[in-house]
């Protein structure tokens, strides 16, 4: 089922299935639609060959940055005496994403066997599902749901019957876009400041209260359950690029389309029919000017790069930008790159932890410096200071929220410097419309 | 209230409030973990955390008062001041102001009389503020209201949202 619209029939809807079918929210619901098969499956073997399960079947991160996700969880060391622990990363906050929250609102039991299975392969007992604070929907589903698996004595000391542990709690968050990266999201969750930790050590080694952690984003976890079920060669199989992308990935749309919404499609998609064809092309009269395929802070690319991109990690790499989280955000020709350049900036600049100079004082003055721009008092220095401060924001800090800043930035200026050079000079071509609000 | 009168501080962790950080405890290996919800309890109960609140959380959770501040300031939706009743968050990340968010905030601000963003209306009503993504991106523009989402939110469908906030 698609939500909010019908899956369309080039869609491969594997997790998102039963989004809009509320029968699906609960145990027998979801039981009867093959819940919990895996789980019972995955207790039966052991860990490792869990592991190798999901290595074999190539799945990579969903949260940004394409891990692989059975390699990950092989790091974790069975038999060291310590407590381990699963992290699930449902802080979705990078705009433009938004395919996590409705996993967790029509299917929270498909999360949570998915933590379940993965707490079981790396040897963790206990599973933490980070959220948001502002996903109050996600985290009462979230908790229906776990007091239905726990009075089913799905979860708890005697997991299905199997003598093993496993708890799965949901943790909320309070308001920041910071604790989506992973050591910020431990530090949150052990009643902290949501500061990123300097790496190494690597979570794996000493994360979650000082343990051996894995942390996984939704859409990870909630994929491993189907792959369990059906096997490593269904997974890879349903890819128009395998072996090196694999499965299906939820990509959610938004900004300027006639159908804004969450997509399930296989890797390897064009993304040409993708945005024609599935989101239904540009609002009537418009036409597209540039889209942002994954989530904010990856490069924007020209229609000419979008039209030729095949979905899926290297493709998007191919086409000069990143796969992401997913979160497709498109602009057409009624907006004005610069502006909009300096919203991103703004977000930056607001979310920034503040621990790294270059950061808390790149992100602060490449705002400032764009909102001139866009109030049509900036220079052309003004546009080289931006990508000087850009290369100062890369590759020095302690996460990669600067560099994201610093990225978006440069994109931008390369690609449509003539908007820039535009405001600058007075001569707004007619396809920059006015810009309300950025003089204030 | 007067500013002459200071009712005395009611403690939060009372009764079944302190069976729930109770159970909440269980949950983590250190009570440190507990602070994010234990202040999510006090922002339930009091509608935002005073110092007296801090306070009281520090003492149950070993914790001193000023390490307690310094993790709710670094948390945007904690408040530290009273708010309006009703508590409507604008978002105006890019993906939302390109389909119009700066005129959402316009039509909240005018039809609340808050005028101004992040103040109180006179009646004690409504605090409008923007904010960033909500994650909801794709039902531009998503309002929060209190803790409830509002999508698809267009400036002309403002005054019947207000209409029906009880
Ligand atoms: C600033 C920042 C914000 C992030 N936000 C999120 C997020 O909201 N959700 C998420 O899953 N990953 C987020 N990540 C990526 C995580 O750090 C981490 O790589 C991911 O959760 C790992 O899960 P995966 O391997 O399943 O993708 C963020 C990273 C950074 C640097
Ligand atoms: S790069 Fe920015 S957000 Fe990341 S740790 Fe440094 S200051 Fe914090
Ligand atoms: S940008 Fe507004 S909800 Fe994501």
């Amino acid at each position: 089922m698609g939500y909010p619209h019908k899956s369309h029939p080039r869609e491969t809807a594997v997790l998102s299935k039963y989004f809009g079918d509320a029968e699906a929210r609960t145990l027998d619901g979801w039981k009867k639609r093959g819940g919990y098969r895996a789980l019972e499956q995955a207790l039966q073997m052991a860990p490792a060959d869990v592991v190798n399960v999901v290595k074999d079947s190539g799945l990579r991160g969903r949260g940004g940055a394409g891990f692989p996700t059975g390699v990950k969880w092989s790091f974790m060391k069975i038999g060291d005496g310590k407590p381990h622990y699963l992290c699930c990363n449902a802080d979705e906050s990078e705009p433009g994403t938004f395919k996590d929250r409705e996993i967790m609102r029509w299917t929270p039991h498909a999360l949570i066997e998915g933590c379940a299975v993965g707490a079981y392969a790396i040897g963790a007992e206990t599973a933490y599902i980070y959220v948001r604070g502002e996903f109050t929907e996600c985290i009462r589903r979230l908790n229906d749901a776990l007091k239905e698996a726990y009075a089913a004595n799905i979860l708890g000391a005697n997991a299905m019957g199997t003598g093993k542990r496993i708890d799965v709690y949901v943790h909320s968050g309070a308001g920041a876009y910071i604790c989506g990266e992973e050591t910020a999201l431990m530090n949150s969750l052990e009643g902290k400041r949501g500061n990123p930790r300097i790496k190494p050590p690597f979570p794996a080694v000493a994360g979650l209260f000082g343990m051996p952690t894995t942390i996984n984003n939704v859409e990870t976890l909630a994929a491993v359950p189907h792959i369990l079920i059906n096997g490593a060669e269904w997974y890879k199989a349903m890819s128009l690029s395998s072996p090196k992308s694999t499965g299906t990935k939820l990509f959610s749309v938004c900004g300027n389309v006639a159908r804004p919404g969450n997509y399930e499609i296989v890797m390897g998609f064009p993304f040409k029919d993708f945005l024609y064809d599935l989101c239904g092309g540009p609002l009537p009269g418009r036409k597209f000017k540039g889209v942002i395929p994954g989530g904010c802070s990856v490069p924007i690319q020209t229609m000419e790069e979008a039209e030729a991109t095949m979905m899926d990690y290297e493709g998007f790499v191919a086409q000069g930008t990143m796969l992401g989280s997913g979160g497709v955000i498109i602009f057409d020709d009624a907006q004005s790159i610069p502006r909009m350049t300096a919203r991103h900036a703004r977000f930056y600049a607001h979310e920034s932890c503040a621990q790294c100079t270059q950061c808390r004082e790149g992100t602060a003055w490449t705002t400032k410096i764009l909102d001139r721009i866009v109030a049509g008092q900036g220079t052309f220095e003004d546009l080289d200071t931006l990508l000087e401060m850009a290369e100062n924001m890369t590759g020095k800090t302690i996460c990669v929220l600067s560099d994201s800043c610093a990225t978006v930035v440069v994109s931008a200026l390369q690609k449509y410097r003539h908007e820039f050079e535009a405001l600058i000079t007075g001569k707004r071509s007619s396809s920059v419309a006015a810009t309300p609000g950025a003089a204030a | 209230m007067s500013a002459h009168t200071h009712a005395p501080y009611e403690p939060v962790f009372v009764g079944a409030r302190k069976q729930e950080l109770d159970d909440v405890l269980k949950r983590y290996p250190t009570k440190m973990a507990a602070l994010l919800p234990a202040l999510w309890i006090v922002q339930e109960a009091r509608g935002w955390i005073c110092e007296q609140a801090m306070t009281e959380v520090a003492a149950q959770l070993d914790l001193t008062a000023a390490y307690v501040k310094g993790v709710v300031s670094f948390y945007t939706m904690y408040h530290q001041h009273p708010v309006g009743k009703h508590f409507i968050q604008v978002c105006t990340t890019s993906p939302c102001l390109c389909a119009g968010a700066d005129k959402v905030v316009d039509a909240f601000l005018e039809h609340t009389g808050c005028k101004e963003l992040g103040v109180t209306s006179a009646d004690g009503k409504y605090t409008v503020i923007e904010v960033e993504c909500l994650g909801a991106c794709g039902f531009a523009t998503p309002v929060q209201i209190n803790l409830d989402y509002v999508e698809n939110v267009t400036a002309d469908k403002v005054p019947q949202i207000l209409a029906g906030l009880k």
